[in-house]
């Protein structure tokens, strides 16, 4: 153990340059640069809001905070799981030929992905406050959501990570379930009439759902659901400890598969 | 003197080469199901032992497919041995493949700064060392220039320059000393020099007897994954010659 987090501190400077890695080539040669992950969450959400708002009647102000939340939230987790999919597969050169804790790899892609994601909540605090959702003593647990996310996002990629390197096909079928767990997640539509009508636990079940409505709940100045907030909570750390488990046990075969 | 740097013991690497890649889970299961998965059992490396000390030179003598680059990868951590074990002690330069950590997106500056985190350096060591590995390389024009639009040379020569720049206590060489045009592959022969002046431990292979001669002063024979000698040079280079006659 004393050894493993010694190693941590040895390679605590390549982490941070994958970490830099995956940001500056993100958005290299676009004129925008960075900017993106400003501008893009705004123009989705403006799309979303015109769709789901005006088209299917959802007139109240707050519905683009509402909207904005839930796809951010949503965007974080997809990209940075489908990043950790690839991520052993995708730096097969480097570990074939030198030495690099391997768990660095889905981490650094997790990490900057969520750099990426803290940079884009700037916009949702700008149009939070021009639609006049205001902060109260509630915002505050507003980290709570955002640790929850990355340690779910984290364990769903390692293990993500490691069958990725034995089946290419997941892939494909991760952006299938990507799109199940989209429209489980009730982004862009208000979930209490499918709560209500007993087929809840289709959003229930599913963890991202409980972190958005806990975010959103922190957002919206109300006090987060303990039952919600467990079951994240438990579900999210479960996730990491099998992610960390299986990534352990089969890493040491990668190198026989990429 | 007398310290070891060093220890493989009883070290054996299984590889399973199945007769085709088995890509998807279909096919998995189609073929678990059929029984039909099936490995040959390909053993790279046989029962490995030996031990170095401070300031040795081994040279690795053997045919293609003897297992020497396979010994090196287990030896610089890349491999797992399927059974038995290695400790060294020290900094390790491998300089197996040069440029393995390169971003080709990324420009001649920023390839510094990853790839010297991919062997492990600080920061602020390739901070201390950033003008040296640049003016070593020569590249001093191109270093703002993404490494996609380097020759292979090129490439060559920044590897090389980020890899020696440590004093590293295990030096691992496979093949390398042929970087660049004529006139750096003599700069780069001199670097080597210099370290062995410094006593660095040194695994080297080539194919070239004669090199292996010129450089080291101990030598194993590898063949089809096993140890058939070792010892000092001179009598493990009779040997070699009497095997390739």
């Amino acid at each position: 153990m004393k050894k493993r987090v010694k190693n941590f501190f040895r390679y605590r400077f390549l982490l941070e340059e994958l970490v830099k890695k995956g940001i500056k080539l993100k958005y290299r040669r676009s004129y925008l640069g960075i900017l993106w992950s400003l501008v893009e969450p705004l123009l989705t959400m403006i799309v979303l809001t015109v769709i789901f708002g005006t088209l299917f009647g959802n007139n109240e102000k707050t519905f683009a905070v509402y909207v904005l939340s839930g796809r951010l939230l949503y965007s974080f987790f997809s990209q940075s799981t489908t990043a950790t999919l690839r991520s052993i597969r995708g730096n097969s050169a480097m570990i074939k030929k030198v030495y690099v804790p391997k768990y660095l790899y889905p981490l650094s892609s997790v990490l900057f992905n969520y750099v990426i994601f803290l940079l884009s909540l700037v916009v949702l605090a700008v149009v939070s406050l021009v639609l006049g959702v205001f902060p109260n003593v509630y915002t505050l647990q507003i980290f709570i959501p955002l640790i929850l996310i990355l340690v779910f996002s984290f364990g769903v990629g390692m293990i993500l990570a490691t069958i990725g390197v034995f089946f290419r096909d997941m892939e494909y079928l991760w952006s299938v379930i990507l799109m199940l767990v989209m429209y489980t997640c009730a982004i862009f539509y208000y979930p209490d009439k499918l709560l209500n009508s007993g087929k809840g636990w289709l959003l229930e079940l599913n963890p991202l759902y409980g972190i958005i409505s806990c975010f959103r709940d922190a957002l919206f100045g109300e006090m987060m659901n303990p039952k919600t907030l467990l079951y994240v909570t438990v579900s999210s750390i479960i996730v990491s400890v099998i992610g960390i488990w299986i990534f352990y046990k089969k890493q040491d075969e990668f190198i026989l598969h990429i | 003197m007398g310290k070891e740097i060093i220890k493989v013991d009883h070290v054996s690497m299984k590889f399973n080469l199945s007769q085709e890649k088995i890509d998807s889970i279909k096919e998995y299961f189609i073929k678990f199901l059929k029984r039909e998965i099936k490995y040959d059992e390909f053993w790279a490396l046989k029962d490995i032992n030996f031990t170095m000390n401070k300031g040795e030179r081994l040279g690795i003598l053997g045919l293609n497919g003897a297992g020497k680059s396979t010994l090196l990868k287990v030896i610089a951590g890349v491999f797992k041995p399927t059974e038995g074990s290695v400790a060294r002690r020290g900094v390790i330069a491998p300089l197996l493949e040069l440029g393995a950590g390169f971003d080709m997106q990324y420009t001649g500056a920023e390839n510094i700064y990853l790839y010297g985190a991919v062997l492990g350096y600080s920061k602020s060591f390739i901070d201390e060392k950033f003008d040296e590995i640049v003016a070593f390389s020569e590249l001093e024009k191109f270093i703002n220039v993404p490494l996609k639009n380097y020759s292979s040379g090129m490439k060559a020569r920044l590897g090389f320059s980020i890899a020696t720049v440590v004093a590293p206590d295990i030096l691992i060489l496979d093949e390398v000393l042929s970087v660049g045009d004529a006139k750096f592959r003599k700069k780069s022969e001199q670097k080597v020099m210099d370290m062995f002046d410094k006593g660095v431990t040194v695994l080297f292979v080539s194919h070239s007897l004669e090199q292996v001669e010129r450089l080291c002063n101990k030598a194993m024979i590898l063949e089809g994954g096993k140890m058939l000698a070792y010892g000092n040079i001179g009598e493990v280079a009779e040997k070699y010659r009497t095997i390739i006659a």
